[in-house]
């Protein structure tokens, strides 16, 4: 419902905004462009998007994901210290990170929900530090090739969609660590408060 | 440099196979398959990307987003975030489709290879649809006090827009 009512805003926004402003002409010609595009872009994006999708496919085949999950535990468990003794909520929450860093979204959500749930047993209802540093990584980006974005770029006429990697990666990393930081700052406010 | 990040896919492409087929994993049939699924994560995202793109354009000429950008272009600039990617900013954390048109009109208008086409790549990139993910966790875990968590994510998402102008300055340059 909350899309309905967004899309409707945007669609309605326009056309009164437009006609305030003089743009009822613009704002004519674009509703009848933007559906044009939107099929061009998907069709264009979709050579690069199944060809990323089988790498993932073969990504997961391998245990590639399950690699990087044991390389990445000892990080983790200082991460989510109340959890550190809890090997199976432990082990879901680093494939849910390594599934995220290597882009397998579809891999990632359903570990990340169970470990949720895990750790959602202790404080049924609320949620626990642990359980907010667990939602907040998973809001912030950390996969390692954006394949969409590239995809969408190639899509654009750019020559070298992937020159943005390490700006990616740059501005990944320092969203992460502000979610992080956020979370043990928050973390010990709401305690104050009282949760 | 730039040659090396180039090199980035077919590197990938490369190692991934090498690795998959010393695990004795049917490479090509796992390759196809998966490429297969691609084309129904597609169809499902079609539908709404034609809805969308249709409400990004008439924002877009209706001149609203411009609008709303000019009183907050100079904390905007100061932060590092260019105005321009003001509708990127708002639809990012609500829907990620809607911010996938946004951000392709973005790099239509100004050119992929612009500073602004660049950063909102770059925004697209590193940061995800926040709302979408905390209603997906906390409503299977059945929490209903999220506490901090919303206001720690967006945190995040601001960090990861300012980090984004930023490190494409940083990356390519002032152009």
């Amino acid at each position: 419902m909350a899309m309905s009512a967004i899309w409707t805003g945007m669609v309605v926004l326009s056309l009164v905004y437009g006609l305030y402003a003089g743009n009822g002409a613009g704002v004519a010609a674009a509703a009848v462009e933007g559906a044009a595009a939107a099929v061009e872009l998907c069709l264009r994006m979709a050579g690069l998007m199944c060809l990323w999708m089988g790498v993932m496919e073969v990504m997961k085949r391998s245990g590639l994901a399950k690699g990087l999950a044991r390389l990445l535990r000892p990080v983790l468990n200082r991460l989510y210290p109340d959890f550190a003794r809890d090997g199976e909520t432990m082990e879901t929450v680093s494939a849910n990170v390594s599934a995220n860093l290597l882009g397998l979204g579809n891999a990632a959500t359903p570990l990340g929900i169970r470990a949720a749930r895990r750790m959602a047993l202790r404080t049924p209802g609320v949620a626990s530090d642990s359980l907010c540093m667990l939602v907040v990584c998973n809001t912030a980006s950390i996969q390692l090739i954006p394949t969409t974005v590239a995809a969408l770029r190639q899509s654009l006429g750019c020559a070298t969609p992937f020159d943005i990697l390490p700006a990616v990666w740059l501005s990944s990393a320092l969203s992460v660590a502000a979610g992080i930081l956020a979370a043990k700052v928050f973390a010990r406010l709401w305690r104050g408060v009282g949760a | 440099m730039t040659l090396a990040f180039q090199l980035v896919i077919p590197l990938i492409l490369a190692l991934v196979a090498v690795y998959a087929m010393a695990r004795r994993v049917d490479v090509y049939a796992a390759l196809c398959q998966g490429a297969g699924e691609g084309l129904g994560v597609l169809v499902k995202v079609l539908p709404a990307m034609v809805a969308l793109m249709t409400a990004v354009y008439m924002l877009r000429a209706s001149g609203l987003l411009e609008a709303l950008a000019a009183p907050l272009a100079p904390l905007l600039t100061k932060l590092g975030i260019p105005p321009e990617t003001i509708g990127l900013l708002l639809v990012r954390p609500i829907s990620g489709n809607a911010a996938l048109g946004v951000g392709s009109e973005l790099m239509a208008t100004y050119g992929v290879d612009s500073a602004i086409g660049r950063t909102a790549a770059v925004m697209l990139g590193c940061s995800e649809t926040t709302f979408y993910t905390v209603a997906v966790y906390f409503g299977s875990a059945g929490v209903k006090k999220t506490r901090y968590a919303i206001p720690a994510a967006l945190c995040a998402d601001l960090a990861a827009f300012v980090a984004a102008g930023w490190a494409v300055k940083l990356c390519f340059g002032g152009g």
